[in-house]
């Protein structure tokens, strides 16, 4: 897995390359996406989080163009009619499609002449996107030769031959092991380097949190959160972790009211006092101190808190048992 | 409409490519030939078997009263010729003669029992004469036995040939060759759209049509996928045809096609006549293909396809009726009809082609298809269109996100 730390400096520009206020799907009786507005400044590596069947897809597919709106607008590179600017523009949709036929050198050309790119031209960069992936063997193959793995980095090459300004990706990580997430991690580096936005969804937190420059996270079709993933884990109090060797006496009524005792430790929020005045008192009221620490919360906290907060316990319970790692649902 | 175009050409472009070299295509291309192959075995067989002795020739004597009931007599007792008709004269006996040799009989009998003459064709008089002398032999003894003891004399038949009358020509009215063009036409573009619906549903089934959509206008996958169909069929059609000539030739060569196993020329020629098939055949293609795809698009399963099918193909089989219903009187209510409902005008037009040789109502019957095409073009992809830009399941799933 790539460890790698998020891109630090932004390299994002004011305009922005994907625009939408209050859009609506409606499907019968459920509202998928509930006056969304969404706002993805160019060059930027964006994330949408959300649990399953929180609206990810909808969304993206609204912003595309693939779904029509039933309320509200959208821009896809200055253009409100998102099919015209499908030339600058590549999708990984979150359900892979290939002809199973097609050789995998002929189906990046293909989907590359899709998107305007010359069958000749786009054959010749496929032979180099393939070699230079490590896939230079299987050119020839059809698809329905290829591992999920491979067959899915085809798809992925196929999204990016004909050099887009913005990719679109949903669920990317889905599906693939540890080797394959990393690798498709810093091919998404590679192209957010060479300019382009990068505007993909995920539900596995670890991704975004070292991808991502910004996020917005969705539940039940809203967005609960827009901001940087620092913004994200910062909607949450730092947590004090406190062990002391005196289990009574008068420093514990130094500790905040929130404060727990949970397997031989105390847990807290920091106070607004910071942890200073906290420090003298447990120190002056005996308690021994024989560890302290200050947690920040991690975005993961941080996902679970705003989504959870905004779809009930049952869902938390669910966003919960995400495996963080596998990427799978 | 550029972008259209193009798209549409990337998108009918892989089609037709993944569909004619796919080893799938080589099957296709077998399986229409094997009932024809088969039905044109047993029609040969058929025909050659109906090819034997055909019905007796029919000898005609002239005569009434007591030569009459004498022939008839004779005829009882000798059983020859075969098929024996006994007519009174009329007055102008060769006249007469004249008419039931041109009505089809083989041959006439005149001059009573003591002088006989057969007229008729010569080969018919060849193996006539002699059953027609052994007829008037055995009459004569029976008149001779009447007259009470008489003795028989023998008298020879005198033949008179005459240049044999053509039978009466069969009017040529290319309605056979208008059922067989329209049973054709009816019959590729069934097969045809069958295939067009299995390929909508195998893109709906390996989730291709998302990316699709995304890439390009709607109306692009829809345009490119119909003509790409087009184009496959025309290569069927190709084939087939070279196909169906070189067995033609083969069997022609081999002296085993039957000589009266023909169709009409059609009124507008052959070479005429098979472009306007290709051109009728491209409408009905494009029209019916429009609707399968427009509907096809509707269905979520390989279940919904079949039963969305089966009421079109219903309805094509209605189609043909009507327009088969107009065969024989091209300018009848029917016909006109059938000509103006734009999903029969192909299979009208191409029998009007087989029957009437004026050219220009071609010219309108292909702009009023081609209006229609338009039409029905229009409308089935905004309902393809509708299909894929409003549903969230791109494979039968309920809502998801």
């Amino acid at each position: 897995m790539n460890q790698s730390a998020p891109i630090a400096a932004p390299r994002t520009t004011t305009a922005l390359a994907v625009e939408a206020h209050g859009l609506v799907k409606q499907y019968r009786d459920k509202r998928a996406v509930d006056g969304v507005d969404l706002a993805v400044p160019q060059g930027c590596i964006y994330g949408v989080l959300g649990p399953n069947g929180a609206g990810k897809s909808t969304l993206l597919r609204m912003l595309l163009g693939i779904l029509d709106v039933d309320g509200g607008t959208r821009r896809l590179l200055g253009s409100d009619r998102p099919i015209r600017m499908a030339r600058e523009v590549g999708y990984l949709p979150e359900e892979r499609g290939l002809y199973p036929s097609m050789p995998a050198r002929e189906a990046i050309a293909f989907m590359g002449a899709l998107r305007g790119l010359g069958l000749h031209e786009g054959r010749a960069r496929a032979d180099d996107l393939l070699d230079r992936h490590g896939l230079g063997e299987a050119k020839h193959k059809p698809i329905r030769q290829l591992s999920k793995g491979m067959a899915q980095t085809v798809q992925l090459l196929g999204t990016i031959v004909h050099k887009p300004r913005l990719l679109v990706l949903d669920e990317p990580f889905s599906g693939l092991d540890a080797l394959n997430q990393g690798r498709l991690e810093k091919l998404i580096r590679a192209q957010a380097e060479g300019g382009a936005t990068i505007l993909f969804s995920t539900h596995v937190i670890a991704h975004a949190e070292r991808l991502c420059e910004r996020i917005a996270i969705i539940a039940g079709g809203r967005i609960r959160f827009e901001g940087s993933v620092a913004d994200a884990r910062a909607t949450l109090a730092q947590r004090v972790r406190l062990v002391t060797r005196a289990t009574d006496g008068p420093w514990r009524a130094a500790l905040p009211p929130d404060a727990a005792e949970e397997d031989g430790h105390w847990q807290f929020d920091l106070p607004d006092g910071g942890i200073e005045p906290l420090l003298s008192a447990l120190i002056e009221g005996g308690a021994g101190i024989e560890q302290l620490s200050i947690e920040r919360p991690g975005l993961h906290d941080a996902f679970i808190a705003i989504a959870g907060g905004a779809i009930g316990s049952e869902d938390i319970a669910e966003a919960k048992a995400i495996p963080e790692e596998t990427g799978d649902a | 409409m550029r972008e259209l175009i193009r798209a549409a050409w990337v998108i009918g472009r892989r089609d037709y490519v993944a569909t004619v070299f796919s080893k799938t295509f080589a099957l296709f291309l077998i399986g229409p030939l094997l009932p024809l192959i088969f039905g044109g075995v047993f029609s040969i067989i058929g025909i050659s078997g109906d090819s034997g002795p055909g019905p007796a020739p029919t000898v005609v004597a002239i005569a009434d009263g007591d030569i009459a009931r004498t022939l008839a007599a004779a005829h009882k007792r000798v059983e020859a010729p075969d098929s024996l008709r006994i007519e009174p004269p009329t007055g102008d006996l060769h006249a007469q003669t004249r008419r039931l040799l041109d009505g089809g009989d083989a041959a006439v009998l005149t001059g009573g029992l003591d002088r006989p003459q057969l007229t008729g064709a010569s080969d018919a008089l060849d193996h006539l004469t002699p059953d027609v002398g052994t007829l008037v032999d055995e009459a004569r003894d029976l008149r001779a036995l009447d007259a009470q003891g008489g003795a028989p004399t023998k008298v020879a038949v005198a033949r008179r040939a005459v240049t044999a009358a053509a039978p009466p020509p069969r009017k040529q009215t290319g309605a056979d060759t208008a059922r067989t063009g329209q049973f054709v036409l009816v019959f590729l573009t069934m097969l045809l759209c069958g295939v067009l619906l299995s390929n909508l549903l195998e893109e709906k089934s390996n989730k291709v049509i998302e990316i699709l959509a995304a890439a390009v206008p709607v109306d692009a996958i829809f345009l490119g996928k119909l003509v790409a169909m087009l184009a496959m069929s025309l290569t069927g059609i190709v084939c087939w045809s070279a196909i169906g000539v070189g067995l033609y030739e083969l069997i022609s060569h081999q002296g085993l096609w039957p000589q009266d196993f023909t169709l009409d020329t059609p009124a507008v020629g052959w070479p005429l006549f098979a472009l306007l098939g290709v051109l009728y055949f491209s409408a009905s293609y494009l029209l019916l293909g429009a609707v399968f795809l427009g509907i096809g698009a509707q269905a979520k399963s390989v279940r919904e396809v079949q039963t969305l099918s089966m009421p079109i193909t219903m309805g094509q089989l209605l189609v043909f009726a009507f327009a088969s219903a107009g065969v024989g009187r091209p300018n009848g209510h029917t016909a006109i009809a059938a000509t103006i409902f734009p999903w029969s005008s192909p299979f009208e037009m191409f029998a009007r082609a087989a029957e009437l040789p004026t050219l220009w109502p071609h010219l309108i019957g292909l702009a009023w298809q081609a209006l229609w095409i338009a039409i029905a073009i229009r409308i089935s992809s905004g309902l393809f269109r509708r299909s894929v830009l409003n549903s969230a399941p791109f494979v039968g799933r309920s809502v998801r996100t």
